[in-house]
């Protein structure tokens, strides 16, 4: 911590470390997408894969976020928010393609 | 090292205390985590009207692979060269803040003219967003998040601005973090636009 409240980050290795997995976490699924060298299904399931872990190293090593370093109230309101997005992702499929579902039949 | 850096404790930061950036630092944060939440909201529209192309133009036809490869790499280079103006900041380099926020800007500003450059392309052939409920979505969920790099970008001139004219300052810091978080988080964003938008669209 230092005036501005946030962890203050003295060295590149973390930005290099996280620029590093995310070109590969990005060149792998483009290159699937690009080539189609999997079937569909597998494709899309690789994609979503790599997403989340990408999504986690951004914020290990772009944002910084750690469970011992973050402030608790900023990992609370990050689980908060991540429930909320479940819920409303989850809720607004569930709805719509079950409406879809029954207007086709 | 740099000529006129002034350190971080000697100018602007006697009249607030450090608990109070920290509370900036965490509202920040609280709008961080509602601006995902729109997101996720747009994203979910999105998927909802995937199918909804009314006869129009679907992603397969729409989308460039090699684009979004561009505006990807050129988002994740910015995200890295402002994680090297926060190094700099905190070791008190100050033309170095103010060079790799030069280079972040010129990334942020390349990746917006590919942007907008396919968003005039669609546009030219008739795949604007009044074409179909798939195109509306398209636009609402990039468009915005395209919205939030321009402001960025504008936020990224007056930071380099501030640390010209101030120095880096206690403030000044406390502003580039906040911008950092920003910055990162957009990062993370497009992360789930091509991964949702642009490769299941071509496949």
């Amino acid at each position: 911590m230092d005036a501005s409240g946030l962890p203050v980050e003295r060295s590149h290795t973390p930005y290099l470390i996280g620029l590093g997995l995310a070109v590969i976490l990005t060149a792998i699924p483009f290159a699937l997408a690009a080539t189609g060298a999997l079937p569909r299904e597998t494709t899309l399931i690789v994609i979503a894969v790599f997403a989340a872990i990408q999504i986690l190293v951004h914020l290990r090593f772009f944002l910084h976020i750690g469970f011992t370093t973050t402030p608790k109230e900023n990992l609370v309101a990050l689980a908060f928010a991540a429930l909320l997005i479940c819920i409303m992702l989850g809720g607004s499929f569930w709805i719509m393609f079950d409406l879809y579902h029954r207007m086709m039949v | 090292m740099t000529a006129g850096a002034s350190t971080m404790a000697d100018t602007g930061g006697a009249l607030i205390s450090p608990e109070k950036y920290e509370e900036k630092a965490f509202g920040f944060w609280i709008y961080l985590m509602s601006d995902a939440v729109i997101f996720a909201l747009l994203f979910a529209t999105y998927v909802v009207m995937l199918g909804n192309t009314a006869g129009g133009p679907t992603g397969k036809e729409l989308f460039s692979l090699e684009r979004a490869a561009g505006e990807t790499a050129l988002l994740l280079a910015s995200s890295a060269t402002f994680g090297f103006a926060a190094v700099a900041m905190a070791r008190n380099e100050r033309s170095r803040v103010v060079l790799w926020l030069l280079v972040t800007l010129g990334l942020g500003a390349g990746f917006l003219f590919l942007e907008f450059g396919e968003f005039a392309g669609m546009i030219a052939q008739g795949a604007g967003p009044q074409r179909s409920g798939f195109l509306s979505a398209f636009f609402t969920l990039v468009g915005t998040h395209g919205l939030h790099v321009s402001i960025g970008s504008l936020c990224i001139v007056v930071m380099i601005g501030q640390v010209l004219f101030k120095g880096l300052t206690a403030p000044v810091a406390s502003r580039l973090a906040r911008l950092g978080l920003f910055w990162h988080f957009l990062d993370i964003i497009w992360v789930a636009i091509f991964s949702v938008v642009y490769l299941p669209g071509v496949l």
